[in-house]
């Protein structure tokens, strides 16, 4: 179905437009207004210290985040597709269930277990814990919120290369962490990484579950995101603005390099090992 | 496209890595080779423990604490607390407001992923990466960011700061990957013999576009557009900035559950987000459900 040359036109016209008005021209404004006194606006912003402790407790956060989320992710994804237990299915629909929970409630729902009336809030409080209004329940309410992202990036991968390079190292007397490190590890290795962008990018933005939980107490438990709301609604929109340019081109970058990777992956420049891997499944199917 | 790809339809699918926000592929347990799916042994046991105490710690147990904390009161204090007029106007204002995103996503969505496709002009890798902006950028930025725009001080002299139209606006802003990239994957690997066919019988594009894209098309514009709904009636983010949360005006459901947990009135809060958890799972058994149903057809 190969339209006519001006249908196709117009249909292009209108995507790009729309897509310019929604997301390019915003974007690019946050840019403008973030170097609209030049540097200067910068300077001032990184010398309060508050701003320096939210961007180093986003940055001590998401780094947490992306590992307790990366072995958790490889972990349950090999189990869900390597293996058959009772309730798989069930597992497997929970597990999208995040990213579909309103950021908010996820915040409420640990307030109810963690929180100091909470079910096991008193209990930790008293152990000597503090996960509410503190660094740990921003760590839980972030890596809630991102659970899903390495799993849907590297279930399709483990399914689609299959068993067979697996089984062959086993057979050859690999003992199971060889092959994982050796044959699984690099088949996945791609899946790994857009997985582990795309937490970070989440993790450093996350917003609305870290504002439930963590009470926003400036120079404490004040991250990035929050001080970009609350210094714009106290009229210092120079500081908002700087630190929201560097929040976003840091996302930004994280895209780029996921759509740069994924392009690459198509290319024939890919791993010979998932060349490999693919062109054995292929040949058995 | 090769004979490999033209023989086993929806390899192109399985190798192209799911976007943020597609439709995650499923494993398919139907394949049932000697290799596998194997019975779990002590260690896989051991860590499938492990993974799902954390799992339960971390989502589940919390999850359920919600729907705890709504019972307590049980139904009337449910009803009372979601009927309470300026929650109801704040759950109606959500409902309605990501209805009619969900539609724009619908068409514009199907329409963009159908221009990247098929479309072949210089640029069209910017427009890839504009269309995951939306997904990765915080949400407290991507309202300072449309405020910058369509805000009191925007060059285009289009203010939609604090009124309905600015609800829209968001959720346009961050459901905008949703459709794209759960109808892209199907749109590449859709056999254009098929069209030719209808074509050469006759059928005008339209015809074809309606008897053949678009119900080949239409599993996959369904899940992106429920990922989407579920998406934009979660919204909180975006939107702090941008509505300014007025009252009976500009308030969503999100925050008013913020509200009344400020307020200290834990049961009322949890009512209102197991309203939208329940829509949440409504989305995921949807999804599920239209998985299950293309991949018996496939």
């Amino acid at each position: 179905m190969d339209s006519s040359p001006w249908v196709r036109r117009t249909l292009r016209a209108v995507v790009v437009v729309y897509l310019v008005l929604l997301v390019g021209w915003p974007v690019s404004l946050v840019a403008k207004n973030a170097f609209a006194d030049g540097l200067e606006t910068f300077q001032r912003a990184f010398a309060d210290p508050s701003v320096v402790f939210a961007l180093q407790l986003t940055a001590a956060v998401a780094v947490q985040v992306v590992v307790i989320n990366t072995i958790f992710g490889v972990g349950i994804s090999m189990l869900v597709v390597r293996y058959d237990f009772p309730g798989k299915a069930l597992l497997n629909a929970l597990l999208d269930l995040p990213l579909s929970v309103s950021p908010i409630v996820v915040g409420l729902s640990l307030i109810l277990v963690y929180g100091k009336n909470g079910w096991f809030g008193g209990a930790l409080e008293d152990a000597g814990l503090q996960v509410i209004f503190a660094p740990p329940g921003i760590v839980l309410a972030t890596a809630f919120v991102c659970l899903p992202l390495v799993v849907r990036e590297v279930v399709p991968v483990l399914t689609e290369i299959g068993t067979d390079e697996e089984l062959a190292a086993t057979s050859l007397g690999a003992t199971r962490f060889q092959t994982f490190r050796r044959i699984t590890l690099p088949a996945i290795r791609w899946a790994l990484v857009y997985g582990v962008v795309l937490t970070l990018a989440r993790a450093l933005g996350e917003f609305g579950a870290v504002k439930v939980v963590s009470g926003n107490f400036e120079g404490r438990t004040q991250t990035s995101t929050l001080l970009v709301e609350q210094r714009y609604q106290d009229f210092e929109q120079g500081t908002a603005y700087a630190v929201a340019f560097l929040l976003a081109s840091v996302s930004v970058a994280c895209i780029v390099a996921v759509t740069l990777l994924r392009s690459d992956a198509h290319s024939p420049a890919r791993p010979a090992r998932a060349r490999r891997a693919r062109a054995s499944t292929k040949a058995d199917s | 496209m090769s004979s490999t790809l033209a023989e086993r339809p929806g390899r192109a699918a399985r190798e192209r890595r799911p976007a943020p926000g597609a439709p995650p592929p499923r494993p398919r347990r139907t394949r049932r080779t000697p290799n596998g799916p194997y019975r779990l042994t002590a260690v896989s046991g051991l860590g499938l423990g492990v993974a799902l105490v954390w799992f339960s710690a971390l989502a589940l147990v919390p999850l359920v604490a919600v729907i705890v904390e709504t019972s307590v009161g049980g139904w009337p204090a449910f009803l009372a607390a979601v009927t309470q007029p300026q929650t109801a106007a704040a759950l109606t204002l959500t409902v309605t407001q990501a209805l009619a995103v969900t539609a724009v996503n619908v068409v514009m969505g199907t329409l963009v992923a159908w221009v990247l496709v098929r479309d072949r002009f210089p640029g069209k890798r910017v427009l890839e990466v504009l269309i995951d902006i939306p997904f990765a950028l915080p949400t407290i930025v991507a309202g300072l960011v449309l405020l910058a725009l369509y805000g009191p001080s925007g060059p285009l002299g289009i203010d939609v700061a604090n009124t309905r139209a600015a609800v829209f606006l968001a959720f346009c802003f961050v459901t905008l990957p949703f459709v794209v990239r759960s109808v892209q994957p199907v749109l590449a690997e859709l056999d254009r013999d098929v069209e030719e066919a209808a074509a050469s019988l006759g059928a005008t594009r339209l015809t074809t576009f309606r008897r053949v894209v678009l119900p080949a098309l239409a599993p996959a514009i369904t899940a992106g557009a429920a990922l989407s709904f579920a998406r934009a009636i979660s919204e909180y983010g975006a939107l702090v900035l941008l509505s300014g949360n007025l009252p009976m005006r500009t308030e969503v459901g999100s925050v008013r559950i913020l509200a009344y947990l400020e307020n200290g009135q834990p049961e009322q809060a949890a009512a209102v987000a197991s309203v939208l958890l329940l829509v949440s799972l409504l989305v995921i058994a949807t999804i599920q459900l239209l998985q299950r149903r293309v991949a018996r057809r496939g």
